[in-house]
């Protein structure tokens, strides 16, 4: 069983040894203009863990166009990177998802990584699946953790797995996730999560330069990355960065909405108590969903995650998923009007009532204290 | 006579559409002529859906005692984001006329969604139903559908839900665009443009997809997936007149894949009414394939063609409320702004 498992991934020589298990920890850095996104940044921190856990190298997959990119690579290797596949290519300029699947799942093959990480972004979410499903290997998504274990099953022992743990089932249920026989064993991870690693400027790592061509008829050189026209059928027509306007992570007080706030009308309230408080609009994913405020308010496991001195969740239940994005709050004022809600239970003040008559008297109270 | 029985003639109530009381043929000659003048090739839309448990909704009523989720209690619901989807496909039918086809893995209890498709305007549904799908992970659905996307000859768009609420992987429609080889646009929000596939030329699609604080429009020649987030629109509700022509539709095993049923000149076609360009729209059927049906490599569906496996799962359980509970009145809510004002918690 294991010299097929090892034959499957590895290749070569079945007589050797399970190499899969000696091989690095990768991470596949996003960017934008040279700026790496903070998860991928974050998700090195975590990657040298288990790397050193495992006993193992790092690697950062790094594309782009030109110097921003080039320049980022020392920055990775000292927030952990030990090797760094720069792929440099004018048509890597800008995220698509064929070019970079082509890219990373030939970098993949190559060098047989036994754990690759993504950042749960637009990016990660995009790119990943279709690199797995090229592989035809597991992924989890949107992990909130990362272990290293021992998984057994059918009087079978895997050592040292990937434990990929993630919330699911709408948030009810915290699964833990192997990809036993596969490899590489992949996760896309969420930001904020993991800790952002400090810098050690004099770690020292390698620069591996990828060879990237562009050709119009569909060939593969071994240990090449050749991008096809086909790999272009999707272009960017454009790409708009809005000034961020709203503040979640920076806010001292965040009034959040959920389904209980009944109406966009009702949304309306939950404003003007946060307008009254000082304070930001944050909203569960069914406010989002239901269309009464836009997702860059979204708190919790798909939004942002939160960390203010006062934290204000009027008419939302609190599954896991929202729960995982502000539970670390200062102080958390629960407003539900069923007193079964899950938000209760991370709550340090709870008010059991229609918030349709609640919010008014805490915007009255409050305006007349001040 | 019953409407039931006229259908069942080949009779068409176009004849209800003109305001008259006769039953005619609907073979009608004019029909031949009207598809010689739009000799356009049909855009054709595949739309993959899933049932799922309505998790969005968990109330108090689907606690358990232990604090854990009571998953039985938790009705079976058109996975939202699948609906936005299946919106996008109708517009575009409504707009440049296509054939939209949904696909759905599931039970055999999965029909419902196909008929809540139907109710809404698709006009053909297939049902992937079988023990040998059973415990699939993403990668393993996504076989299966691009099998079965395969198995109808392709299509110009795949529209599928960004995710869905059970598991929120928005892994399955990436998969799926890569088995078939298609290209995808994900998080789409907007569809700002389609080019319809005409004289040799494959068409286009432009979208516009939410990435992190702004978004990004890009444009895809056809075929290509997309994925649809509930930003996209407001789904249509049911309509009336087809939830009585569908409500009682059961899926049928047709392993060989014959849509001739859809077309009006065929016999076996039952024409229920009329499409809003005036053509006979047929009534459709619940078309069952199993993993023989897409000549499936087994061990590449199921748990067997799963990487992942789940180690362990751990219900989450509420621990009890610590939380100190405030009167919903004028005075409690006053005392406790005023402490949450002293402890400078509230500035």
């Amino acid at each position: 069983m294991d010299s097929q498992r090892s034959g499957a991934i590895v290749g070569g020589d079945e007589a050797a040894p399970d190499t899969s298990r000696q091989n690095d920890v990768w991470v596949v850095v996003e960017q934008h203009d040279g700026v790496a996104a903070e998860v991928s940044l974050e998700l090195l921190g975590r990657a040298r863990e288990l790397a050193t856990r495992l006993g193992v190298g790092t690697g950062a997959v790094l594309a782009g166009a030109g110097e921003p990119v080039r320049a980022l690579a020392p920055a990775l290797i000292a927030l952990g990177a030990d090797t760094v596949y720069l792929a440099d290519h004018e048509d890597l300029g800008d995220y698509l998802a064929l070019p970079y699947t082509r890219l990373v799942a030939g970098l993949i093959r190559t060098h047989q990584p036994q754990i690759v990480l993504y950042g749960a972004t637009t990016t990660g979410r995009d790119l990943a699946p279709r690199v797995a499903s090229a592989l035809r290997t597991g992924l989890t998504a949107d992990c909130t953790d990362l272990r290293i274990g021992d998984f057994s099953a059918k009087g079978e022992t895997y050592a040292d797995l990937l434990f990929q743990i993630r919330p699911a089932f709408g948030g009810n249920i915290i699964a833990t996730i192997v990809s036993p026989e596969h490899k590489p064993q992949m996760a896309t991870v969420r930001e904020g999560v993991m800790v952002m690693p400090g810098a050690d400027e004099s770690r020292t790592g390698t620069v591996v330069t990828v060879p990237v061509e562009r050709s119009s008829a569909p060939v593969a050189p071994a240990n090449r990355i050749v991008l096809t026209d086909a790999d272009f059928a999707v272009r960017l027509v454009k790409r708009v960065q809005e000034e961020k306007r709203v503040d979640l992570k920076g806010a001292r007080v965040v009034v959040s909405g959920g389904v209980g706030v009944g109406s966009r009308d009702g949304f309306a309230l939950v404003e003007e108590l946060a307008r009254t408080l000082g304070g930001v609009v944050g909203a569960s994913r069914a406010a989002v969903d239901a269309g009464w405020v836009s997702h860059e308010h979204q708190v919790g496991q798909t939004g942002t995650t939160v960390r203010p001195k006062l934290y204000i969740a009027c008419g939302i239940s609190g599954s896991v998923q929202h729960r995982a994005g502000m539970d670390q709050s200062a102080r958390i004022l629960a407003l539900n009007s069923d007193p079964r809600a899950p938000i209760f239970s991370v709550a340090h003040y709870g008010i059991v009532g229609d918030l349709h008559k609640v919010i008014p008297l805490l915007i009255q109270a409050y305006r007349t204290k001040v | 006579m019953p409407f039931d029985s006229r259908l069942r003639r080949g009779l068409s109530p176009i004849t209800f559409a003109a305001g008259g009381t006769f039953l005619v043929p609907y073979r009608f000659r004019y029909l031949r002529r009207w598809e010689a003048l739009t000799d356009m090739p049909q855009l054709r839309i595949v739309v993959l859906v899933k049932q799922v448990p309505d998790t969005a909704n968990v109330t108090g009523d689907a606690m358990k005692e232990d604090g854990t989720v009571n998953r039985a209690a938790l009705p079976a619901v058109f996975n939202p984001e699948d609906l936005n989807a299946l919106e996008e496909a109708l517009r575009l039918k409504d707009r440049h006329g296509a054939r939209v086809t949904v696909v759905t893995m599931g039970p055999p209890a999965a029909v419902q969604v196909l008929r809540e498709s139907l109710y809404r305007g698709a006009d053909e549904v297939i049902l992937l139903t079988d023990k040998a799908f059973a415990g699939a992970d993403t990668l393993a659905t996504s076989y299966a559908l691009s099998l079965a996307v395969r198995k109808l000859g392709g299509c110009d768009l795949v529209l599928c839900g960004r995710q869905a609420i059970d598991g929120d992987t928005a892994q399955v429609g990436p998969q799926t665009a890569e088995k078939i080889g298609y290209p995808q646009i994900t998080c789409v929000s907007r569809i700002d443009e389609l080019v319809a596939p005409a004289d040799g030329a494959h068409g286009a699609i432009t979208a516009t997809r939410s990435i992190e604080g702004g978004f990004e429009t890009l444009t895809s020649s056809l075929p290509c997936l997309l994925t649809v987030t509930g930003e996209a629109n407001d789904p249509r509700p049911a309509s009336v007149k087809l939830v009585m022509t569908y409500k009682g539709i059961a899926a049928e095993a047709m392993p060989e894949y014959d849509d001739t049923y859809l077309d009006p000149e065929s016999d076996d076609a039952e024409v229920c009414m009329l499409g809003r360009d005036g053509k006979p729209v047929c009534r459709a059927k619940v078309v069952q394939w199993d993993h023989l049906a897409l000549e499936a490599d087994r061990e590449a569906l199921g748990l067997r063609g799963s990487p992942t496996r789940v180690k362990d799962i751990e219900s989450v359980v509420l621990a009890q409320s610590e939380a100190r509970m405030v009167e919903p009145d004028e005075a409690g809510v006053a005392m406790l702004v005023h402490e949450l004002i002293e402890e400078h918690i509230l500035g």
